[in-house]
């Protein structure tokens, strides 16, 4: 295990030049991005706003390595990954990106605890340490005391805090939120924004997409794309 | 991930849809069992049938009437009755290292006592029988060179004959009983040689030979020649020796007209495990096909839970885990489905095995290696049958099987 903590050594976390992506629809092809091109920061908490089919899921799956890019370049701290194999691409993901997504997407028949180790075990991590660091990511959102709890015994703000833990449990640089309030109430919605909020504190680069206008204000520059093209940027 | 965790997911797997998972297995566990206990069978008639041939005596040699050329082995006395005293004497005469020659008549006939009556094998027979045959006297005297010089009409029986014959009588020596129009005297009964399967050694009647070919047949020949040889190394010899005598004797000098046969009880022996081989084989071969269907079976099943869990193969890629971590996590879980159902499969056999040897009495025996085999079968299955599905779940793209609902 390799743990490579340079935030300061790379200012510059992203940069993106250019990035097309398209798809073939019948014979015709959908470009979906028409040439983004954008740099985060570390430390940075950035939100990227956009009606739906817009391309900002698209672009969240390619900065998330979840999908490759069909043109232009993609930097993470300082390395081209645009067009990385699928193994190299699982390998950065589980090391440098956590994702939070919308549905929480927790694995079924798993307990919290396992939940968040999973992705340690995937890293080749023994159980006994393992466990010890899930236990340290579920007591920093604030699940300390359900830790054997199945995601259908969890509400949907625990299971989305659940999904922070093992997000933030293999120590990555970047957190990807897709949508993370979208399927809880205003309150639970507001907590789980706090914690993202107090992880950006901790230094960990938060990239989110929202279509809540309340919800991106909690980041310090919303990014607005439209038609597969950045529209305004605003700090 | 290292593989025991992978167990354990896959045991997780397994248990949250048991019903599935129990049908799954069903094929593993029938196609094990049918192929451990068809072996067991089959193994098990060619322990006995071999054991059985050894107790007749491994330094035996029968000599039949009939030519070898037609087949390898002949059984017992065909038509041709080619096989006269003096080729007994003539044995007798000029081949060394022999211990006992035993010249017989034998043929069915109809046994009598009151209204008691069965149709048993009379053999006509000398008194070398018991040491060649191995056979052992119970009870009373056996056949002697007096009865034979005399045409006694004396008889030693076996002992299901004797409760055919007596039911009620626990001292049968001294009774006579009819063969066909003749009255006989027992004077003596033998030991039990077991009976089991094919031929019952327990229901026989033996007289003088010259009584049975006097009285009896009212032909002087002789349905076979059984000789036992003092050295067992010399068998080999003792058949090529034999051989050349009754040519000799016969006349016969092309050996394509030979007209009888020298068998040595090993000859047969290796025959009759070839038959019984093949047998096992046969039916194991059956069996494994049902072991092969119950592989498809977890194959289908594999590919169903592989597209049902599609979200959730999506989800374990986005948290890290790599194309072998996928391909790992689903052969583990049908390697495993195929394990524990083989391990069912093999108590099943052993339980069935039982029953077959308690209740149907028939031999078997279940063979440590059949077990592996089947055992180890059923891992292969596992794992060759898992790779298709395993191969379809690793390949996903991430992304694809996020977006599945």
């Amino acid at each position: 295990m390799e743990e490579e903590v340079l935030p300061d050594k790379f200012k510059l976390m992203i940069r993106l030049t250019n990035i097309i992506k398209a798809y073939p629809l019948g014979k015709e092809r959908l470009i979906v991005l028409k040439g983004i091109s954008l740099k985060i920061e570390s430390g940075e908490f950035v939100a990227i706003m956009g009606p739906s089919g817009s391309g900002k899921s698209t672009l969240m799956n390619i900065v998330g390595l979840l999908d490759t890019p069909s043109g232009g370049s993609y930097l993470l701290e300082g390395k081209e990954v645009g067009n990385l194999n699928e193994n190299a691409q699982a390998e950065i993901r589980s090391r440098r990106i956590g994702f939070v997504f919308q549905s929480f997407n927790l694995l079924p028949r798993m307990d919290a605890l396992r939940q968040v180790m999973q992705p340690l075990l995937y890293q080749g991590w023994s159980r006994h340490k393992a466990e010890t660091k899930a236990q340290e990511s579920l007591h920093l959102v604030g699940l300390s005391e359900r830790i054997s709890h199945n995601p259908n015994e969890l509400s949907g703000g625990q299971q989305q805090r659940v999904a922070i833990a093992r997000a933030i449990a293999t120590n990555p640089a970047i957190i990807l939120a897709d949508e993370p309030t979208g399927a809880l109430d205003t309150q639970t919605g507001h907590e789980v924004m706090d914690i993202l909020t107090n992880l950006n504190k901790l230094g960990k680069t938060i990239v989110m997409v929202t279509h809540e206008p309340r919800v991106a204000t909690f980041a310090h520059r919303t990014i607005h794309i439209q038609d597969g093209l950045i529209r305004s940027e605003e700090n | 991930m290292n593989i025991l965790e992978n167990i354990r997911n896959a045991l997780g797997a397994i248990g949250s849809n048991k019903m599935r998972a129990g049908l799954t297995m069903l094929g593993i566990i029938i196609g094990v069992a049918s192929v451990v206990l068809m072996v067991a069978i089959g193994q098990g008639a060619q322990k006995s049938v071999t054991s059985r041939l050894e107790s007749l005596g491994t330094n035996l040699l029968s000599i039949s009437p009939g030519s070898p050329n037609q087949t390898n082995v002949r059984f017992g006395g065909g038509s041709t009755s080619a096989l006269e005293d003096t080729d007994a004497d003539a044995i007798r005469e000029f081949v060394p290292g022999l211990s006992g020659i035993e010249p017989e008549l034998s043929g069915r006939q109809q046994v009598i006592n009151g209204a008691q009556n069965a149709n048993t094998s009379v053999i006509g027979t000398t008194p070398d029988y018991l040491s060649v045959r191995n056979a052992t006297l119970d009870y009373g005297s056996f056949i002697t060179q007096d009865n034979l010089t005399n045409v006694d009409k004396v008889a030693v029986l076996g002992p299901d004959t004797v409760l055919t014959l007596f039911p009620d009588d626990p001292d049968p020596l001294g009774n006579t009983f009819h063969i066909g129009k003749h009255i006989f005297t027992v004077i003596g009964v033998l030991k039990s040689k077991g009976s089991s399967g094919m031929t019952n050694r327990d229901d026989l009647v033996l007289i003088p030979l010259t009584t049975m070919q006097r009285r009896i047949t009212g032909k002087n020949t002789l349905s076979s020649i059984s000789v036992s040889v003092t050295n067992q190394e010399n068998m080999t010899y003792a058949q090529q020796v034999i051989t050349a005598v009754l040519l000799n004797a016969h006349g016969i000098t092309d050996t394509s007209k030979q007209d009888f046969t020298v068998l040595s009880q090993a000859d047969a022996v290796e025959t009759l495990n070839e038959v019984t081989g093949t047998f096992t084989l046969l039916l194991g071969g059956i069996a494994a096909i049902s072991l092969i269907v119950g592989g498809i079976g977890v194959m289908n099943i594999m590919l169903v839970s592989v597209t049902e869990r599609t979200r959730e193969i999506g989800i374990r890629k986005a948290i890290g885990a790599k194309k072998r971590d996928i391909l790992l996590q689903f052969l583990v879980e049908s390697t495993v489905l195929s394990v524990m159902g083989g391990f069912i499969g093999i108590l099943i056999s052993a339980v069935g095995s039982w029953i077959i040897k308690s209740y149907f009495s028939l031999d078997t025996s279940v063979a440590l290696s059949s077990v592996l085999l089947a055992f180890a079968f059923s891992v292969g299955v596992g794992i060759f049958f898992g790779m298709l599905p395993a191969w379809k779940a690793a390949k996903l793209r991430p992304i694809e099987a996020l977006r599945y609902e």
